[in-house]
């Protein structure tokens, strides 16, 4: 029954080759809950916490691309540069749970997870980013749109670690926002991401769906408009539009149909900030 | 490559050997009940209440969501290791003085947390130490005597500093 610390991301998947029936842990902020509860009784695990090139980020000024590792815990994107690269991700990660679970919880074991309330997923589908997978012998990037694939469940691979993720910048307006019952440590009931790119707006929706959602309609529809003067009027319908969209259902947390109010109301309020920015 | 069935943990600058202990065990139950460091306190095993702060090369976590094999060669700080010769901490003080403690079962992790605030921010304002305390629970305080605390802190250590 043993622990593997390796120090390399070689190590990693070798490691995970020889051991396929192996968990992976980062933070165990999500790992650590289940075995505590009785939920999993890991019996072989493989830390990802000590390796260089996991724990990486970059902002690439050039290609307009930031980079980062796995394991990257929420507090490191919060503030400082990544923040600025990204503030939709810093609002979104700011979020998460208590300072405590920031320090450890990382953007590895949010794809890991795959919760359609995950607080950085609706961010990475608002900006269109790209998830890093390697195993042994391969490795391939998938669009975060063909990563989650239903509640709980990605397109990753027995075999493969999540390396990384690449986010396209934007050169508009970005925020996030979320509904839950108080301010700290807390689920979100229902979350909206809204990005601006080359005056196109992008809008991907947490917690009211199997996955995350990104609202086709919506954008098509906000985009024949004429960003630049969004009235009280076009932001409600836009809003309402979004709620359209959403595919919530009842659970211990809300109903559907509050949750199919609250994005809406979200992502009026966020088109408004973005367009008045 | 390293495997633990017998490993060895780095707790407040010791190094302490964990022997037969089940993998899945987190550092908050490895602490307490095979090292004898019961100062972390366990109530919800779930990341919920911040009574088991500790430091883990130097950040703030919760040692419930830990698992203790993984944290070979990492450096874990315990509410024990903050002052090594049994007296109090200013923080510790100031919980005291100002009333912060009434069970007592949230303050390790609370004193943890105000140390780690003020390590790396020594004027917080008021919505910073909110912020910073917002992963600890205490059910009898209310919080005031808490905050309270924290404020003596800042202001006896400004003006020890000028
Ligand atoms: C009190 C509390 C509050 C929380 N609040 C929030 C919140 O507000 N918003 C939110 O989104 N989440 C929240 N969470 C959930 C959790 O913190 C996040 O999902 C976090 O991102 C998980 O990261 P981790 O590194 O701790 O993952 P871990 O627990 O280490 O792993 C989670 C899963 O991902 C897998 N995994 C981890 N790393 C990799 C990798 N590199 N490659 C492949 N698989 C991997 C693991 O095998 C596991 O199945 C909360 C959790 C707690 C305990
Ligand atoms: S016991 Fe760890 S946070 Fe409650
Ligand atoms: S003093 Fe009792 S929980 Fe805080």
């Amino acid at each position: 029954m043993p622990v593997f610390i390796p120090s390399s991301l070689s190590e990693a998947t070798s490691l995970l080759a020889e051991h396929p029936t192996a968990h992976l842990i980062t933070g165990g902020t999500d790992f650590m809950v289940e075995v505590n509860f009785n939920h999993r009784h890991p019996e072989t695990v493989i830390s990802l916490r000590k390796i260089p090139d996991m724990q990486l980020w970059n902002i690439d000024k050039a290609s307009g691309v930031v980079f980062i590792g796995a394991s990257v815990p929420y507090a490191t994107m919060e503030q400082g540069e990544l923040a600025d690269a990204l503030p939709a991700l810093a609002e979104a990660a700011r979020t998460v749970g208590s300072p405590q679970i920031r320090a450890a919880g990382s953007i590895g074991g949010n794809l890991g997870t795959c919760s359609p309330a995950g607080d950085s997923l609706p961010v990475l589908a608002a900006l269109n980013a790209s998830v890093h997978l390697r195993s042994s012998d391969a490795e391939r990037t998938l669009p975060f749109s063909e990563f989650m694939i239903g509640p709980k469940r990605n397109a990753k691979k027995p075999d493969e670690v999540i390396t990384g993720v690449s986010i396209p910048m934007t050169n508009g307006w970005q925020g996030y926002a979320k509904v839950g019952v108080r301010n700290a440590m807390v689920i979100s009931v229902a979350s909206v991401c809204l990005a601006i790119h080359d005056k196109t707006v992008r809008v991907a929706l947490g917690s009211v769906g199997p996955t995350i959602i990104r609202c086709s309609d919506a954008e098509s529809w906000i985009n024949s408009q004429d960003i630049t003067a969004i009235d009280d009027s076009v932001a409600v319908e836009f809003g309402n539009r979004v709620s359209q969209e959403s595919r919530p259902i009842d659970d211990h947390r809300s109903t559907a149909e509050y949750r199919r109010h609250a994005v809406g109301v979200l992502a009026t309020r966020l088109l408004q900030r973005g367009t008045n920015a | 490559m390293s495997q633990h069935e017998y490993y060895s943990l780095t707790v407040n600058g010791e190094q302490h050997p964990v022997q037969d202990a089940w993998i899945g065990e987190s550092l908050l139950y490895v602490l307490r009940e095979r090292l004898g460091l019961p100062g972390s306190k366990g109530a919800c095993e779930q990341g919920e209440c911040g009574s088991c702060t500790v430091y883990i090369d130097n950040a703030a976590v919760c040692s419930c969501l830990v698992m203790a094999a993984t944290a070979v060669g990492s450096q874990i700080a315990t509410v024990e290791g903050l002052n090594t010769d049994g007296s109090l901490t200013d923080v510790q003080q100031a919980f005291v003085t100002e009333g912060a403690v009434q069970c007592g079962f949230c303050t390790p992790g609370l004193v943890m947390a105000v140390h780690h605030l003020l390590d790396h921010n020594d004027s917080p304002n008021e919505q910073e130490v909110k912020e910073a305390l917002s992963g600890n629970i205490c059910r009898c305080t209310g919080y005031g005597r808490i905050f309270a605390a924290v404020e003596s802190v800042i202001s006896v250590r400004k003006s020890s500093a000028s």
